[in-house]
């Protein structure tokens, strides 16, 4: 450290800061251009009149959002009363995706503990065996998760070969196989931030708690859960906020009774009930849901890090 | 002592829970790679061991509709990704060693925007971006889309492959000499590479994966393996589908893999020693 | 003739460097010229501004003010990579996708030399620092020792005029470290070249400099010989960061004949030698090492302070006693433990007086 704010050796430096701009410019064209101009102009979309068809007519609408929040009956002339139907959709959605991120928590915290506390040679293959699945294509992975779940499929074909049922569960198009769906499709999200923050906790504080008389259990709950939250809620968010948007999940293992966001906004672009400026509120409805979360979050981290 | 020590660490019950995740995540998978080589038609029953279907992926009837799919996917992936690792790499470059500047914490929320946005929205803001410049939807379409969001999956790795490397490297070259052309050339560059690899193989992986964006942007007429299989899963899912997503589940493995091996490869960078 | 005019030539002159870091300031305005073929040393606590200047020399970061000449012309402005002064990092920077011999190469051939000449100068370097056979290695195959001294052939190969080395021996364990001492004073008088040394380390400065400037908060404090510096302390810092001291609080009664009579509380009084800035009626501190100091139990001619032995710590080639003054502050005293057949040792407790030869204590000007 001699030399003090001198000192070099910070990876973080200007070695290059003449050439900065034009090395970040690139990023900055494609991302701004194809992404964020993009979002910009979904915005704009959503306050655009329908054209039938799809597509948008350029002309100031308010339509959309009254469409998703208030109910103005058949022929849009009756007294406004709150619109449930659209408002279940995100009720149901946010429930689904927060019992997927439940089972992620209920499986994911003792995995990664256990992986955390392998011997260092090993840790790396663990976390690699958990994170193997997620690199394979989230399409092919529902697909499988199907193929297993159906009625003539191998779970019940095991589960009867065993003996444990006398007939299938009928387990495809419920709510619980679309929360299995997205538990699956996330689940190396919950893992790796709570193993992050395992590995790096130090153990001399659960030895200092059974020192002080405390149990494991509570060495868990007083010591080692207050210490690794961060990474709890890491984990959590990285279920949560995917599970919310996604679209494979609900549309092939819910069926059309167990309808979500995603399945909604599709809809609005595909199908023949095109609606663009609904289905551009209805994304914008998401992303503000997924910034108020993220934000929460973020705050929550803050906080966190002062104690 | 020793195991006293083990014991403060080791929950009951912990162990089989991992184990009972890891056949969560692989049972699956598994399942669906052996009932590919199901010489049964029905999907339902096993009738032995047979290749019959990955045969049929290739001259079966579906096979020119496959083959097309097949080309457009990893042609787009190739490009994709390269395209993504060199505006990743520079954008590393400029963000770990341009100094602190104003809208550096933009630049960042900019390079990580797709990992914010959800994806289903990002597949609507662009399908109504290139409809309102009336652009028509298309091959072009998904590549642009997919150098898009890819970027922040090479940056990933590179980023973190550049932090451990101490600028002290850079210093010594030019303090021997070097320009700051050559010290990126001869040292820089050589020293991220594995991270660069990595970056181009999670890029690569990432846009052969994708099946949302793509069926926003991909416009009529035009699939890529995942649209493909999407398309014929509604119908019910088939021996031959299994058989190709069992190829498709293949090549990600093999090159998160390789991916997982480069990264461990590179050079060593040695920790600075002492106080510092 | 020649030699004595070598003697005079300036390598580096540094002209009122300043340099700040947004409100804060790591250089005050230091002036200093470092010899040629001079092992010179920049010795202070951490954050001193060593490693700054160090930096400034080798072209890393920039001066706020101020000028810096290598033989005459000036360098301030010229980047690390036009400058013919070469570093050896604190922690090598070895590059690791690299040999030893490609490393060793490296400024040779980015200086313009073809592969040949690279591939000559680096096995006389490495014949140099006694490497010759790791050659093909990987610098992660070779121990912290070996990869110092590959450092060292490296920033020597492309025959810089001035070397920097910045704490190059803090990564080493402790009998490496001094067995490197002597090596690398043997390397630079073979090199012939001029070697700027930063270290926090006061022994290694002592054991290796030509000259030593003892920096602290961003300013020279002084400049000399390691006799000079240890035997004649401008100041209070310089005193109390080199070697072991008594500082004592004192006030200047008297001036005579070039002689200070000071008064250092509970009627002691000391005789030493006038310093330039310290009048009567000043209060100042007085600096005396505890290896100068005798113990006695009547008392002698000339300084004999009277007082009570408070404990004696046993440190291997010394014991120290501690001693209380009557009616005055603690002094520490060292006894060698070499001849000790001439000396007591006195137990806790018994009375006591300490005794200086002349010009053992030295007034510090601030």
């Amino acid at each position: 450290m001699a030399g003090g704010a001198a000192s070099g050796g910070k990876a973080q430096t200007d070695t290059y800061k003449e050439a900065r701009t034009l090395l970040l410019l690139p990023s900055w064209l494609v991302l701004g251009f194809f992404v964020l101009i993009p979002v910009f102009m979904m915005l704009i979309y959503s306050f655009l009149t329908k054209e039938f068809r799809g597509g948008v007519i350029w002309e100031f609408s308010l339509a959309a959002y009254d469409q998703f929040f208030f109910d103005r009956g058949l022929f849009g002339d009756d007294a406004p009363s709150i619109e449930w139907t659209y408002i279940n959709i995100f009720w149901r959605s946010i429930w689904q995706a927060g019992a997927a991120t439940i089972f992620a928590l209920l499986i994911g915290f003792p995995t990664a503990y256990f992986i955390a506390t392998r011997p260092p040679n090993s840790r790396q293959m663990w976390v690699f065996l958990v994170t193997i699945p997620y690199w394979v294509n989230l399409l092919i992975r529902t697909v499988s998760m199907k193929f297993l779940l159906r009625d003539q499929g191998p779970l019940n074909d095991f589960l009867m070969g065993i003996g444990i049922v006398d007939s299938p569960i009928h387990i495809i198009n419920t709510d619980f196989a679309v929360q299995l769906g997205l538990f699956y499709s996330y689940l190396p999200f919950m893992v790796l931030p709570i193993y992050a923050a395992v590995e790096r906790y130090n153990f001399s504080l659960s030895e200092a708690a059974a020192d002080l008389y405390a149990s494991k259990w509570q060495t868990l709950r007083r010591v080692l859960l207050p210490a690794v939250k961060p990474g709890v809620i890491a984990g959590c968010i990285l279920v949560f906020v995917p599970s919310l948007g996604s679209f494979l999940a609900p549309d092939l293992l819910g069926g059309a009774k167990n309808f979500m966001i995603g399945s909604l906004i599709e809809e609005q672009f595909k199908g023949n009930a095109g609606n663009w400026p609904f289905g551009a509120a209805a994304s914008m409805i998401l992303l503000s849901l997924v910034l108020i979360v993220l934000m929460l979050s973020a705050r929550q981290q803050n906080k966190g890090e002062g104690v | 002592m020793a195991q006293a020590g083990e014991d403060i660490k080791n929950y009951p019950g912990f162990m089989p829970i991992t184990l009972f995740c890891l056949v969560v995540l692989y049972a699956p998978l598994l399942v669906v790679m052996i009932y590919s080589f199901n010489e049964s038609k029905s999907i339902t029953v096993w009738q032995g061991l047979s290749f019959k279907w990955y045969v049929d992926v290739f001259v079966g009837p579906e096979s020119a509709k496959f083959k097309e799919a097949a080309i457009n996917s990893f042609s787009i992936a190739i490009v994709a990704a390269l395209a993504a690792t060199a505006i990743a790499t520079s954008a590393a470059t400029g963000m770990l060693r341009g100094g602190s500047f104003r809208g550096r914490g933009f630049s960042f929320g900019l390079i990580n925007l797709p990992l914010i946005v959800p994806e289903i929205v990002t597949a609507v803001a662009t399908l109504i971006f290139f409809s309102a410049i009336d652009f028509e939807r298309g091959y072009l379409t998904i590549l642009v889309a997919h150098i898009a969001f890819c970027i922040p999956f090479a940056y990933m790795p590179i980023a973190a492959r550049m932090q451990g490397i101490e600028d002290t490297y850079e210093q010594a070259a030019m303090d021997l000499y070097a320009n700051k052309t050559q010290a990126f050339r001869l040292v820089l560059f050589p020293l991220m590479l594995p991270g660069i690899v990595s970056g181009f193989i999670l890029a690569f992986i990432i846009s052969l994966d994708d099946f949302i964006i793509t069926n926003f942007v991909k416009g009529a007429g035009i699939e890529t393996l995942p649209t493909a299989i999407f398309g014929a899963v509604k119908q019910g899912i088939k021996p031959n589908i299994m058989a190709i997503s069992t190829m498709l589940l293949a090549v990600s493995i093999v090159m998160v893999t390789i991916s997982y091996f480069v990264g461990k490869s590179g050079d060593k960078l040695k920790q600075p020693p002492g106080e510092k | 003739m020649a030699i004595v005019e070598d003697r005079n030539i300036i390598a580096v002159d540094v002209q009122n460097a300043v340099k700040r870091y947004g409100s804060f300031t790591a250089l005050k305005t230091i002036s200093l010229s470092i010899k040629d073929n001079e092992f010179f040393t920049l010795l202070g606590p951490s954050g001193c501004g060593k490693t700054t200047l160090l930096r400034i020399i080798g072209g890393f970061e920039e001066l706020s003010e101020g000028a810096i000449s290598l033989f005459g012309d000036e360098i301030a402005k010229l980047p690390p990579n036009k400058r013919p002064i070469n570093t050896v990092f604190q922690n090598y920077a070895l590059f690791p996708h690299m040999t030893i011999e490609e490393n060793v190469m490296f400024g040779v051939e980015m200086r313009g030399g073809s592969k040949a000449e690279a591939r000559q100068r680096a096995s006389e370097m490495l014949d140099l620092v006694q490497l010759t056979q790791f050659a093909s290695r990987k610098p992660s195959q070779l121990s912290g020792g070996q990869q110092q001294r590959v450092a060292l052939a490296r920033a020597l190969a492309p025959e810089p005029k001035v070397l920097l080395l910045d704490e190059p021996l803090s990564a080493l364990d402790l009998k490496l470290r001094q067995a490197m001492r002597y090596e690398l004073k043997e390397i630079q008088r073979k090199a012939g070249i001029t070697f700027i040394f930063v270290t926090h380390d006061q022994e290694e400065a002592l054991t290796m400099s030509d000259r030593i400037a003892v920096m602290s908060s961003g300013e020279l404090q002084q400049l000399g010989t390691a006799r000079e510096i240890y035997e004649s302390p401008h100041n209070t810092f310089v005193a109390d960061f080199i070697g072991e001291t008594n500082l004592l609080e004192v006030s200047v009664d008297a001036l005579s004949g070039g002689s200070a009579t000071c008064h250092l509380g509970g009627g002691h009084e000391l005789i030493c030698d006038e310093v330039k800035g310290v009048g009567v009626g000043a209060k100042v501190h007085l600096s005396i090492r505890p290896e100068r100091l005798t113990l006695s139990d009547t008392p002698m001619e000339g300084a004999s302070l009277s007082g009570v032995v408070r404990d004696n710590i046993y440190i291997g080639t010394d014991i120290q006693t501690i001693v209380d003054l009557n009616e005055g502050p603690q002094m520490v005293i060292r006894t060698s433990n070499s001849d000790r057949g001439n000396k007591r040792i006195f137990e806790p407790r018994s009375p006591v007086f300490v005794n200086m030869e002349k010009g053992a204590a030295r007034l510090l000007a601030d």
